[in-house]
C-alpha cells in the first residue's frame, strides 16, 4: 500500500463532487424503480414503500459488507463504482424488457433495487475510509454526509422536473450509469497514488468499456421502440408488448391509464365510460330483453362490462383478432379492475379470429347452401339479437374491409330479423366523409340507420351509428329498466340528445365502401392525415 | 448443358439479382417442395412416334362427341353441348386434373392458382360469358345496358396492385417514383391514344379491339398494327419514357409472355383498349378467386360430371375414310356407316388402351398437336401449325408461415417487382379477406427468350433446388427475410404455356385458317386467337361445340 503522504489536498473537493454524484445517481435509481413499479403494478403507495424499504436496507447491508474490505480500498471503490454504473444504468431498460411478465418483473425489480442499494451502501464507507487520513473525523463525517444529502435533494428535484419529462426513464437510467462510470474512471486518476500499478490499465480499460456500453445504450435508446413510443405518446409506458397482430402499449399518468394499439389511442380510463356507455346502451336498450349479443372487436372487455349489466343477456360472443388483447387484463391488473374482469364471465365466449373470416364462414352468395359443419361449428349459426361493433378506426385496408358492404351483408345473415346493432365510426367532426361513408355503407347493405354522437374528452366529438336489420328504429329511446348499476354518462334525456346532430356534423356526400374500392381507407387517410 | 446456380439466376432474373443472391454456393432452401409439370413422357412419346398398344374389342365405347383436352376450351365446349341438350360426349384430359393453364392447387389453408388467376368483368356484348358467370352465382344483377353487376366478394379486393421501386412498394402498377413531367405527359398521351382505340368503330359498328377477338373489326388500318412490335409502335408515337415502356413491357409479359419488343402492336394495344367500356373509363374491374381461374374450371368440370375423364392420353385420331383407304377395316368392324372417327387413347392410371368411336371430335388442345395426333391432317388440310409458337412459364407456389414484415404500401393482391424479369406474385389468401398469419404466394415468370424451344429445354433440365433458389432470390429483394418464412415451395414448369402473338401471326393465313374444321374435327383452343386469354378459349369452345352440333343435326 502507498502511504498517506501521496494524496494532496487539492483534489479533495473533487472527491466531494464525487459524493454528490454518487448520492444523486443512487437516489435516481431508487426513484426510477419506484416509478416503474407503481406504473406497472399499480398501487403507488405500496410500491414506493417497498422500493424505499428494500433500497435503504440494502444500503445498510452494503455498509456492513464494507468492513470485510480491508485491502486495496481505492481499487475496490472504483470497482464498486463501475458495478453501480452498469447495473443502475441498465436498470430501466432491463425493467422495461421484463414488463411482459408480471411475475418475473417483481423478481427483477427487487433484485435490481437490492443490488444497487448494496453497492451504493458500500461506496460511502469506502470513500470515508479513503479520506480518513486526510481529515479530522468530525470534518470528514460532516462534509461527506452534507454532500450525500445535498445530492439526494438535487436528484429528487431533477428527477420529476427534468429527467422524466425530458429524457424519459430509459435515458435517465443510462445517463446516471454513465455519470457513475465517469466517476469511476476519474477515480483512477484522483486516487492514483493509492492504486498499485499492477492491473491499473485493466481497471481503466474496464471503466472505458462500461462508459462505451452506456454511451452506445444512450445513442441506441432513440431507436428503442419503447422510447420512441414514450416520445410519441407523451406519457410514461407502463406495459408494452408486441403480438403477431399489433403493438399493445399502456401508458399511465396521474389521471389514469391509456391503451394504444399500433400507436392509436383506444381508450383513456378517465373517460372510457362515456365512450362505452354510448356504444353499448343505445343498441341494447333498443332490443327488448337482449339475449344473444355479438361483440366484434372490443377485446379490452369494456363494452362487455356494459353488456353484462343487462340481466336478460344469456350469452356474449366476442370476436377479436388478437389473443394478446383479450388476455391483456391477465397481465395488466388495472385493466381487469376497469373491465370488472368482464371477459372472465361465464356468459362470455371469446373467439380469436379475424371477424371478416368468422362472420363470413359458410355465408355464400346464396345462404341456402346446407351447412356441413360439425357440432362446434353450429355456434356461429345461432342468430344474434344485438351486435356491438367496436373495431379500430379504418386506417388500414385490413381494417377497412370490416366496414364494407360485403361485411355488413354477411353480418346481417348472423342477426335475427329484429336485431339492432351499433357501430363505432371515428370522429364525424374530424373525418366527416369517413363517418358518412360508414353510414351510407350500412344503408346500402340494407340496414335502417340512426347516426349519433357523444363527447368523449380524450377523443373529442365521437361518432356512432345505431342500425337495425329490418324494422325501423324507434324515434324515442329510453334506457332499459332492467339495467344493473348506475350509468355515469347516460340518462334517458342524454341518450336521446345523442341523436341530435349539430349543424357542424351534418351529412356530407360520400361513396359506399366496398371491398374492391376501399374508399373509406382513402377518406380516413386524407381526413386524419390533414389533422397531423 | 446444365446451368450453374449463378447462370440460372442471371438467365431467369437478370444480372442485378446476383447482388442480392450473394455468392453462397449453398443457399438456404425451403424445407419442402417438389417439381411439377405437364406429363412430359406421354407428350414426348407422341412426338417421337411411339407405337401405342391397340384397344381390344371390349375397350371400345361409342359416343357422339369426343372432346380432346379438358382445359378451358374443352370444358367450355362440353358446357355448350349440355346447354343445347347434348349429353352424349366425353372430355378426355391427359393430366390428373382438368383446367390446363387455369388449373389450381390446394393446401389446408387455401386453394391457389397454378396459372391464370383473374378474369376482367365482361362487357355487355359477351352474353355467353355473362351467362356462365351468372350460373356460378357471381352475377348479382344485370344493369340496363346489359353490364353484369358482380358480387363484391368476387371483384378483386382493394388494394389490388403495388410495385416495388427503389426499395419501396408504391400503390398501382405505374412506377411513379421519380417520374418527370415528361414521363407523366407521355403516360397521359398513351392513355389518350388507347381511349381513341377504345372509341373506334367500323362501318358495321364493330370495335377496333374486342374480346373475344372474333367480334373485332377486320379493317386494314387496325390490322396493320400487327406488322410492327408494340415497342416500335410506342417509339413511332415519340414515346420514349422508360417508365411507360416498362409499364407496357410488363403488360405484354404478363398477358402474352413476350416483351414489348416481341409482341405484335395489335395484341399490345388490344390488352389496353379492349377492356375499356368507353373512352376515359377505368379498365374493367377484375374478378378473382383464391384458386384463380381454377374456380371457373371447377364449375365447368362439375357440370361435365363423369363425362370428364382425366388421366387419358389421346394417342391418335383417325377417320373411318382414311382407315378404309388403308384397308384396315374388316367387314365385322365395329364402326358402323355413320360413325366418323376412332379416337385411340391410353389410360395412364391403368396403363390400358381405350378407344372411342365418335361421330364428331372437338380438338381442344394446342394446334401443334394436330399433326401429331390427327391421321392425315397435314395432307388433307395443308396445315402444319409451324407458325404456332409457344412460350414457357415458370410458376411457383411459395407457402409462408407468416406475412413478411413491411413498412411501405401494404401487401396487395398483385405484387410486382419493378426491375425483375419475373412478374412478381399474387397472394392466394387476399380475396378471402385473410390478412394475417400464413399465406401462399403464387410467383410467375414467363420465359421471353426469342428461341422458345431452347428456353423450354433449359427449363425442363433445371432441378427443383435451383428453381426454388431462383424464386427466393427474386422474392428476397423486397422481402429479405423470405427464406426464413418459407415452409414449402412447389415449382410448376409449363412447357407450352402460351401462344406467342409475335408481329404478323395474328393476321397470318395459317392462324386464320386453323379455325376451319377438318371434316367433323372441330378446333377449339385459345391459340387459334393468337393470344392466350380465358375469353378466347371459352369462345372457341362454344364455337366448336356449335359446329359439332350443327354437323350432327341432319339438314332438313
Amino acid at each position: 500500500m502507498q502511504s498517506e503522504d501521496s494524496m494532496n489536498r487539492a483534489p479533495l473537493f473533487l472527491l466531494y463532487l464525487n459524493v454528490l454524484i454518487i448520492a444523486s445517481c443512487g437516489l435516481v435509481y431508487e426513484l426510477l424503480a419506484g416509478t416503474l413499479a407503481s406504473y406497472l403494478l399499480g398501487d403507488s403507495v405500496t410500491q414506493f414503500s417497498l422500493v424505499i424499504g428494500i433500497y435503504l436496507s440494502a444500503l445498510g447491508a452494503g455498509a456492513w459488507v464494507s468492513r470485510f474490505v480491508d485491502q486495496r480500498l481505492a481499487r475496490c471503490f472504483i470497482e464498486v463504482e463501475l458495478a453501480v454504473a452498469l447495473i443502475g444504468g441498465a436498470s430501466a431498460p432491463v425493467l422495461f424488457l421484463a414488463f411482459s411478465s408480471v411475475g418475473a418483473f417483481r423478481v427483477v425489480l427487487y433484485g435490481i433495487v437490492f443490488a444497487i442499494g448494496t453497492l451504493v451502501g458500500l461506496e460511502l464507507p469506502l470513500l470515508m475510509r479513503l479520506l480518513k487520513d486526510h481529515l479530522d473525523f468530525e470534518d470528514l463525517v460532516s462534509r461527506v454526509l452534507t454532500f450525500d444529502y445535498l445530492g439526494a435533494l438535487f436528484a429528487s428535484l431533477l428527477f420529476p422536473m427534468f429527467c422524466v419529462p425530458r429524457l424519459g426513464l430509459v435515458r435517465t437510467s443510462l445517463l446516471c450509469g454513465l455519470l457513475n462510470a465517469v466517476v469511476g474512471l476519474w477515480g483512477t486518476y484522483l486516487l492514483r497514488p493509492l492504486l498499485s500499478s499492477r492491473g491499473l490499465s485493466g481497471l481503466r480499460g474496464r471503466a472505458c468499456l462500461v462508459i462505451g456500453l452506456l454511451i452506445v445504450g444512450i445513442i441506441k435508446a432513440d431507436s428503442l421502440t419503447t422510447l420512441a413510443e414514450e416520445h410519441v405518446l407523451g406519457e410514461p409506458i407502463v406495459h408494452a408488448e408486441s403480438t403477431p397482430y399489433q403493438r399493445i402499449v399502456l401508458t399511465r399518468n396521474t389521471r389514469g391509464f391509456q391503451l394504444f394499439l399500433n400507436g392509436h389511442l383506444q381508450f383513456n380510463s378517465v373517460d372510457e365510460h362515456r365512450y362505452h356507455e354510448a356504444l353499448v346502451h343505445p343498441a341494447l336498450s333498443s332490443v327488448k330483453s337482449p339475449r344473444r349479443v355479438l361483440v366484434l372487436g372490443g377485446g379490452d372487455g369494456l363494452a362487455v362490462r356494459e353488456i353484462l349489466r343487462y340481466p336478460s343477456v344469456e350469452s356474449v360472443t366476442l370476436v377479436d383478432l388478437d389473443p394478446g388483447m383479450t388476455s391483456l387484463a391477465d397481465r395488466f391488473p388495472p385493466l381487469a379492475e376497469l373491465s370488472r374482469s368482464s371477459l372472465k364471465d361465464r356468459r362470455v365466449t371469446i373467439i380469436n379470429e379475424d371477424a371478416f373470416l368468422w362472420v363470413g364462414r359458410d355465408v355464400g352468395p346464396s345462404s341456402s347452401k346446407a351447412s356441413t359443419a360439425g357440432p362446434f361449428e353450429n355456434l356461429p349459426h345461432e342468430k344474434f339479437d344485438t351486435a356491438i361493433i367496436d373495431f379500430p378506426d379504418p386506417g388500414t385496408f385490413s381494417v377497412g374491409k370490416l366496414y364494407s358492404t360485403r361485411f355488413y351483408r354477411m353480418l346481417r345473415e348472423r342477426l335475427t330479423a329484429e336485431a339492432v346493432i351499433s357501430v363505432q365510426c371515428t370522429s364525424p367532426l374530424v373525418a366527416p366523409q369517413s363517418y358518412w361513408c360508414i353510414v351510407k355503407t350500412l344503408e346500402s347493405s340494407g340496414f335502417h340507420v340512426r347516426p349519433y354522437h357523444a363527447a368523449v374528452p380524450t377523443f373529442g366529438e365521437w361518432g356512432f351509428v345505431l342500425a337495425s336489420s329490418s324494422s325501423p328504429l324507434p324515434v324515442k329511446l329510453s334506457l332499459s329498466s332492467e339495467l344493473i348499476g348506475p350509468s355515469r354518462f347516460l340518462t334517458d334525456n342524454i341518450l336521446n340528445s345523442l341523436f341530435d346532430l349539430p349543424p357542424d356534423l351534418a351529412r356530407v356526400e360520400a361513396e359506399v365502401n366496398q371491398l374492391n374500392n376501399q374508399v373509406l381507407v382513402h377518406y380516413y387517410d386524407q381526413e386524419w392525415g390533414a389533422m397531423k | 448443358m446444365t446451368l450453374t446456380r449463378r447462370e440460372l439466376i442471371v438467365t431467369l432474373l437478370g444480372a442485378p439479382a446476383l447482388f442480392t443472391s450473394g455468392c453462397s454456393a449453398s443457399p438456404r432452401l425451403p424445407p419442402a417442395g417438389e417439381l411439377l409439370g405437364q406429363s412430359l413422357e406421354i407428350g414426348h412419346r407422341l412426338r417421337d412416334g411411339f407405337r401405342w398398344p391397340q384397344p381390344n374389342a371390349d375397350q371400345w365405347q361409342d359416343v357422339g362427341v369426343v372432346i380432346v383436352g379438358g382445359g378451358v376450351a374443352g370444358l367450355s365446349a362440353a358446357w355448350r353441348l349440355q346447354q343445347n341438350g347434348c349429353e352424349d360426349f366425353v372430355v378426355l384430359e391427359l393430366e390428373s386434373q382438368p383446367g390446363g393453364t387455369s388449373r389450381s392447387g390446394r393446401c389446408e389453408l387455401t386453394p391457389y392458382p397454378w396459372g391464370a388467376h383473374y378474369l376482367p368483368v365482361p362487357l355487355p356484348h359477351n352474353h355467353d360469358l355473362i351467362r356462365l358467370l351468372n350460373e356460378m352465382g357471381v352475377v348479382e344483377s344485370v344493369a340496363e345496358d346489359g353490364s353484369p353487376i358482380i358480387g363484391e366478394q368476387f371483384l378483386c379486393r382493394d388494394p389490388d396492385e403495388r410495385v416495388f421501386v427503389d426499395g419501396e412498394w408504391i400503390e398501382g402498377l405505374y412506377p411513379a417514383t421519380g417520374a418527370s413531367e415528361d414521363d407523366l405527359a407521355q403516360l397521359a398521351a398513351f392513355r389518350k391514344e388507347i381511349d381513341h382505340w377504345s372509341a373506334w368503330r367500323d362501318a358495321a359498328s364493330r370495335r377496333a379491339f374486342s374480346i373475344p377477338i372474333r367480334h373485332a373489326t377486320d379493317d386494314p388500318e387496325v390490322l396493320s398494327l400487327d406488322k410492327q412490335s408494340m415497342a416500335e409502335w410506342l417509339r413511332q408515337h415519340g414515346w420514349t419514357s422508360p417508365r411507360l415502356h416498362w409499364l407496357v413491357d410488363y403488360s405484354c409479359r404478363d398477358d402474352y409472355g413476350l416483351t414489348a419488343e416481341q409482341t405484335s402492336a395489335w395484341a399490345g394495344v388490344l390488352y389496353f383498349a379492349a377492356r375499356l367500356k368507353e373512352p376515359g373509363a377505368d379498365h374493367q374491374p377484375l374478378m378473382t378467386w383464391p384458386a384463380g381461374n381454377g374456380r371457373i374450371v371447377e364449375h365447368l368440370a362439375s357440370q361435365a360430371e363423369t363425362r370428364l375423364k382425366t388421366g387419358i392420353a389421346v394417342t391418335r385420331i383417325q377417320s373411318r375414310q382414311s382407315r378404309q383407304r388403308l384397308g384396315e377395316l374388316r367387314n365385322d368392324s365395329p364402326i358402323s356407316g355413320e360413325i366418323g372417327y376412332e379416337v385411340l387413347a391410353f389410360n395412364t392410371a391403368s396403363e390400358q388402351p381405350i378407344g372411342f368411336r365418335a361421330k364428331s371430335v372437338i380438338f381442344a388442345v394446342p394446334q401443334f398437336l394436330a399433326p401429331r395426333l390427327i391421321d392425315g391432317f397435314a395432307e388433307r388440310t395443308g396445315r402444319n401449325a409451324e407458325q404456332f409458337e409457344y412460350g414457357s412459364w415458370l410458376v411457383a407456389n411459395v407457402h409462408l408461415s407468416r406475412r413478411p414484415r413491411e413498412s411501405s404500401f401494404p401487401l396487395s393482391w398483385d405484387n410486382v417487382i419493378h426491375d425483375s424479369r419475373s412478374l412478381g406474385y399474387v397472394v392466394a389468401t387476399h380475396q378471402s379477406g385473410n390478412d394475417h398469419g400464413p399465406t401462399v404466394l403464387t410467383w410467375y415468370h414467363p420465359l421471353c427468350d426469342d428461341n422458345a424451344k431452347a428456353a423450354r429445354q433449359q427449363l425442363l433440365k433445371a432441378k427443383w433446388s435451383d428453381l426454388a433458389d431462383v424464386v427466393l432470390t427474386d422474392l428476397e429483394r423486397p422481402h429479405p427475410e423470405i427464406r426464413s418464412l418459407v415452409t414449402r415451395l412447389d415449382v410448376f414448369r409449363w412447357g407450352h404455356a402460351m401462344i406467342r402473338p409475335r408481329p404478323g401471326f395474328i393476321t397470318s393465313r395459317q392462324r386464320r385458317e386453323a379455325t376451319q374444321p377438318d371434316g367433323r374435327i372441330h378446333f377449339a383452343n385459345t391459340d387459334l386467337s393468337g393470344i392466350a386469354l380465358f375469353e378466347e378459349a371459352f369462345d372457341h369452345g362454344l364455337r366448336a361445340a356449335d359446329e359439332a352440333l350443327a354437323s350432327l343435326t341432319p339438314n332438313p
